[in-house]
């Protein structure tokens, strides 16, 4: 498999989240047997090509080096650097960084979530009022690529630099700043991205690691997680006792597809 | 032009929990049963699969098994001189699509109401009198009683396996049960799940404190259970994953559990999905109806003849439908006259998070292991000094702690940075959470009509709903709110971080799916869009069933209910309807 065909294969796996199957059929035959789930599964990979590639997902895949689909150079880095401020870390405390949180982020906005293909975004639009709740025209991977270079404009101008460059204290205060609305934007306001910013970041810390961030579920590890174990029928009971088993993923014991 | 297909004895709108029963309940009768549903088939293998459906991300952050809002969605304001603006992501609430509707992804806590709930108005009237419920509420009765609904409940909880402990068996009051429940026939199928840590935790504080507390009603099986269909339920394996997620153990009760193997075999049900029913075609004499229309995912357009049209589709989308097909007169708030689209309401929440020293391991949980009380429920305590109607229960639920959503940090902990991580390490396995979940009233102010502006991808009107909570609900929400911060703070807990529900009704934040009204039942024409059968009062072939029924809502999740009420109306058209189809009760 060359680069390309990998990242390929990585991205159907990743899209998954937000995809929706959808198929019509009549039916009324016999249920619950094993020829007829065989045969709902085929259909179903028909249907959507990226359910076929999911039984490769689980085949070992050489590392990879981790680059980007949709963002440029430019605006990785300031993803880079403002996830590295919003959870900081080292290698031997992981934070966004080391959870490779920005990646997370690349793939989300590459996909479904950020086309926002299930959300409603017709016209005509309105502000409305704060209980009305989203009401821009931007999809999410819009809304960054607009506020990334809004804020790099407002960096460079208030400080000379943009974002990635600042101090860390600088770049605290920037966020803070889009937090509390102080800075403007032309289409949306500045609080509008920190939100998105933010939830993206705790996603990419804290979902399961297939989805490229939590890398070596330095997240889960963090909070005391152990993953998506199916069965605590014994240890329900054994109050106040620490769960023993380490964290495991929908993928394993090495959580992502990407084996990086 | 829509193609018209082979007629039909039954066809039902949706198939999610009622269309399920009404189905199986329906073709013992022989009649021959075709289900519509929006969404997509899903079955517990595969789509259910422990290998892929605990994924916090995907289903409980994405929406993977909920109505996308690029097909459907409706609009929403505050007051009726705003604007109505689309619900342009699901925020407040998440009405579920496909094969088992919301029966796959609630969490099975399977409550019944309250006698008195069923009679709230005169209830009231006669123990405060009728000036203590404000002028603009139009709270009613049901026109069914808890009598009635009894045996129904008990269907409904022997069908899904509901594990708990009866607290009145036939009047008699029974330890370690909830002390306040109307009397039940019989105990609960299943003994109640194992206890939490948490669970322990306010069980003790609420004693402490004078209250009676009990393990909630969960239709999450404590043991394996074959129930009456012959469908075997296994044994629920605490994994934290039930709201938002299909189970994969068998252990929740959802269509895919407990009726679908048997119901897909029978010769005289068939069901399609992808199916987007958008009006009930009624025939010239606007008396009776005809057919349904539907449009398939590449919009062709089918005409379904049918000798009975039942909907089961979630509450809203119900309503859209009874109000696009011209179904009951729309209700107009100004004049408080007409009733499809009144009496919309909802479940007012608040919470109590408690930050603690024991070790709670919140990621070992069930949908509806909890404990609970239920001392200021219902009309269970006094009102008179506290100028409110209604309540709520008050309980501590240990359904999972998946690390996106359900972590709980102190209030004041840094909302992000090296501070906000510390917080996590230090909170996430050492925190609960305290819930009160209200009763909603209904008033002039909260309706469903169709939106003068926004239209579907049919072109046809988009729903609106227009909602705040009442004053009299906040009120009430405090009140609760109090006595959860009494007992969490009897917990003895490092902090507590106290959220009430202050107002307006915001459409982000996501509440409950406790949607209701909009095609409530009743005895009376003028205040009721079908009878007390759920059985439309204009075009006698047509039943509505779910919470669009209720006409307020109680204090509880509304399942429990809306089960009842399915099992009573296929009853109803078992025994009356299809022997002498026309109205059941005379206007």
């Amino acid at each position: 498999m060359n680069t390309r065909a990998k990242y390929e294969h990585v991205f159907a796996c990743l899209s998954m989240a937000g995809s929706e199957v959808s198929n019509q059929r009549s039916r009324n035959e016999p249920h619950g047997a094993s020829g007829l789930s065989r045969r709902r599964f085929v259909q179903a990979a028909l249907a959507l090509p990226v359910v076929s590639a999911l039984a490769a997902c689980s085949e070992k895949t050489k590392p990879v080096q981790v680059g980007r689909i949709f963002f440029s150079a430019d605006e990785y880095k300031f993803v880079k650097a403002a996830t590295a401020r919003l959870i900081p870390g080292t290698a031997d405390d992981p934070g966004a960084l080391q959870a490779d949180v920005p990646f997370f982020i690349d793939m989300q906005l590459a996909g479904p979530y950020g086309r926002a293909d299930r959300w409603y975004m017709e016209g005509p639009w309105a502000d409305g009022t704060e209980q009305q709740g989203y009401q821009l025209k931007e999809t999410p991977a819009q809304l960054y690529r607009k506020a990334i270079a809004a804020i790099n404009d407002h960096c460079r101008s208030q400080y000379g630099k943009v974002y990635a460059d600042l101090s860390e204290q600088q770049q605290d205060q920037v966020l803070h700043d889009m937090d509390d609305n102080k800075i403007k934007l032309k289409d949306f306001p500045a609080q509008a991205f920190f939100a998105i910013l933010w939830q993206n970041t705790q996603e990419g810390f804290l979902s399961d690691p297939m989805y490229g961030g939590n890398r070596n579920f330095a997240g889960w590890k963090l909070i005391g997680f152990p993953g998506p174990r199916y069965n605590y029928v014994d240890e329900i009971t054994k109050y106040g006792k620490p769960y023993a088993l380490p964290p495991v993923g929908l993928m394993g014991r090495d959580g992502s597809v990407l084996n990086l | 032009m829509a193609t018209r297909l082979k007629p039909v004895d039954v066809v039902l709108v949706g198939f999610g929990w009622t269309a399920s029963i009404i189905a199986q309940e329906l073709t013992e009768e022989g009649v021959q049963v075709l289900a519509l549903e929006r969404g997509v088939d899903r079955a517990t293998v595969p789509d259910f699969a422990t290998t892929h459906i605990q994924d916090e991300l995907k289903y409980a952050v994405r929406n993977g098994l909920f109505q996308a809002p690029m097909r459907e969605t409706l609009t929403f304001r505050n007051t009726r001189d705003q604007v109505a603006l689309p619900m342009r992501h699901l925020g407040s609430f998440r009405p579920g699509a496909g094969v088992g509707g919301a029966g796959v992804h609630w969490n099975g806590q399977t409550w019944r109401f309250l006698p008195d709930d069923f009679i709230w108005r005169s209830h009231t009237e006669e123990r405060y009198g009728a000036g203590f419920i404000p002028a603009d509420l139009t709270i009613q009765d049901w026109g069914v009683t808890y009598d009635d609904l009894e045996p129904y409940y008990d269907r409904f909880e022997y069908l899904c396996g509901v594990s708990g402990k009866a607290g009145n068996l036939q009047g008699s009051k029974q330890s370690e049960g909830n002390p306040f429940e109307g009397a039940r026939k019989r105990e609960y199928p299943l003994p109640p799940l194992e206890r939490s840590v948490g669970s322990l935790m306010f069980d003790k504080a609420a004693k402490e404190m004078g209250y009676q507390p009990f393990a909630a009603p969960a239709a999450n099986t404590s043991r394996p259970y074959l129930n009456p269909l012959g469908v075997q339920m296994g044994q629920c394996t605490y994994c934290g994953f039930c709201e938002w997620f299909g189970c994969g153990n068998y252990s929740k009760a959802s269509p895919q559990s407990t009726i679908l193997p048997v119901l897909l075999k029978k010769d005289n049900f068939s069901y399609r999905t992808g199916c987007d029913v958008t009006k009930v075609l009624l025939d010239n004499t606007g008396k009776k109806a005809k057919s349904v229309i539907y449009r398939d995912l590449e919009g062709r357009e089918y005409e379904q003849p049918a000798q009975l049209v039942i909907l089961c589709a979630f509450a809203q989308h119900n309503v859209h439908l009874l109000l696009l097909s011209g179904i009951g007169e729309p209700y107009n708030p100004f004049t408080n006259t007409g009733v499809t689209g009144r009496n919309y309401a909802y479940q007012i929440t608040s919470s109590v998070e408690a930050f603690v020293d024991e070790l709670i391991n919140p990621y070992m949980g069930a949908g509806a292991l909890g404990q609970a009380i239920d001392e200021f429920n219902g009309d269970n305590f006094d009102h008179g000094p506290e100028g409110f109607i209604g309540g709520g229960y008050i309980a501590l639920w240990t359904t999972g702690g998946r690390p996106i959503l359900q972590h709980h940090l102190p209030k004041d902990a840094p909302k992000w940075g090296a501070g906000w991580k510390k917080a996590m390490a230090e909170n996430y396995l050492k925190s609960v959470a305290i819930s009160t979940h209200g009763s909603v009233v209904s008033q002039r102010g909260a309706y469903l009509d169709l939106d003068p502006n926004y239209k579907d991808i049919y072109g046809n009107p988009m729903l609106r709903l227009t909602f705040d909570f009442h004053a009299n609900d906040y009120k009430m929400s405090a009140f609760l709110t109090d006595k959860a911060e009494g007992i969490a703070k009897a917990m003895k807990p490092r902090s507590i971080d106290v959220k009430k529900r202050k107002g307006p009704y915001s459409i982000i934040p996501y509440q409950t799916t406790h949607n209701t009204g909009g095609a409530v039942m009743g005895d009376d024409p003028r205040t009721s869009v079908v009878n007390r059968y759920l059985q439309s009062w204009d075009v006698h072939n047509v039943f509505v069933v779910g919470a669009c029924n209720f006409p307020q809502n109680a204090g509880y999740n509304p399942t429990g209910t809306v089960g009842a009420l399915a099992y009573w109306a296929a009853d109803a058209i078992r025994s009356m309807y299809l022997k002498n189809p026309g109205p059941l009760v005379q206007a």
